[in-house]
């Protein structure tokens, strides 16, 4: 029999891996690398940020070890408070990486939540989606903004489950849900996942890919976790295509009537 | 030839070009990318690209972040 195949479509490529994964917060290269391979993701964020004049120069770079051949790189505009810093990111980016277009679009609002600040992230959005840009665009959990980024020409749309680094899991599944059955691109959650049940329950939704970076970097064994989260990610996925049962207000036994023994 | 680099004041001789300045940094064949006054001028001219006095420049790089 053969197997259907359930690959992520992003941009028009497939992906088999359905956890997408930071690279920041590690404790050195070694353990983001390791951590990362254990994950099985494919795709994988990456900051732009200055190099530092008079930084020892044998130091590998975070490029040479996750590699873009291996890996697809998904820069991200991290730090960026305005559309312009956004934009200027995206563009830097996609020359670092030989034009490379798929970015990650994240323009926040204030330090203390990391909140995106809409306003900005639509300005953002039109502005590279016009120069040519794959935009994957971390946004709040607002169902007409996700429509619509959508309807502006993002690749996918990214609702936070919980505020940036926060793991305070997935807060508000209702809006999510509905955010998912109104798309036509890929919904992915995207921020606030703390442990493997987050990941397999926004999967269980329905979303098409869980992204995180804390969760795993932050935790007392991030390759243990790394390792976990990838079989919640497919557990929750599988949970999804099986079709899970109605929920009911009583009891149903599971065992026969018949055949009870009496006095 | 003073100039900015990451926001910091740097000298180079008046006929500098950006492969100079990548030079100077030790950056030579590392994945960069560069930036003369927020507009990027790309890898194939950074050997031509001469750096004008009071020129901002950034060069950045991939790091880790989620």
């Amino acid at each position: 029999m053969s197997q259907v195949s359930d690959s992520l479509v992003i941009a028009g490529t497939e992906y088999q891996s359905r956890l997408l994964v930071g690279t920041g917060k590690y404790k050195d290269m070694d353990e983001t690398r390791a951590a990362i391979e254990a994950s099985g993701a494919e795709i994988v964020t990456v900051a732009v940020r200055r190099t530092n004049i008079g930084q020892n120069p044998d130091e590998p770079n975070l490029l040479d070890i996750i590699t873009p051949d291996k890996y697809t790189i998904l820069p991200n505009t991290a730090g960026c408070y305005t559309a312009e810093d956004a934009v200027r990111t995206c563009r830097l980016a996609r020359e670092l990486l030989d034009g490379h277009d798929l970015v990650k679009l994240e323009v926040l609002g204030d330090q203390k939540t990391l909140y995106p600040n809409i306003v900005e992230t639509i300005k953002a959005t039109e502005t590279l989606v016009n120069d040519g840009f794959k935009v994957m665009v971390y946004t709040n959990d607002d169902p007409i903004v996700a429509k619509q980024l959508e309807e502006m020409g993002c690749v996918a749309v990214m609702p936070l489950g919980s505020l940036i680094g926060s793991g305070l899991g997935i807060l508000n599944p209702h809006n999510i849900r509905i955010i998912m059955e109104a798309a036509n691109v890929p919904i992915l959650v995207d921020a606030g996942v703390g442990t493997a049940s987050d990941a397999a329950i926004a999967m269980e939704m329905g979303c098409e890919g869980v992204l995180m970076n804390t969760a795993i970097a932050a935790a007392g064994n991030p390759v243990l976790m790394a390792s976990a989260m990838r079989k919640a990610i497919e557990a929750g996925r599988a949970a999804y295509l099986a079709g899970r049962m109605p929920r009911k207000k009583y009891a149903s036994a599971s065992s026969p009537l018949d055949g009870v023994i009496g006095e | 030839m003073q100039f900015y680099v990451n926001g910091e004041s740097k000298t180079l001789n008046d006929n500098a070009c950006l492969i100079d300045l990548i030079e100077s940094m030790g950056l030579v064949g590392k994945r960069i990318a560069i930036e003369v006054n927020q507009e990027i001028i790309p890898r194939s001219q950074h050997a031509d690209y001469r750096i004008q006095e009071n020129d901002q420049v950034e060069v950045v790089h991939a790091i880790g972040g989620g």
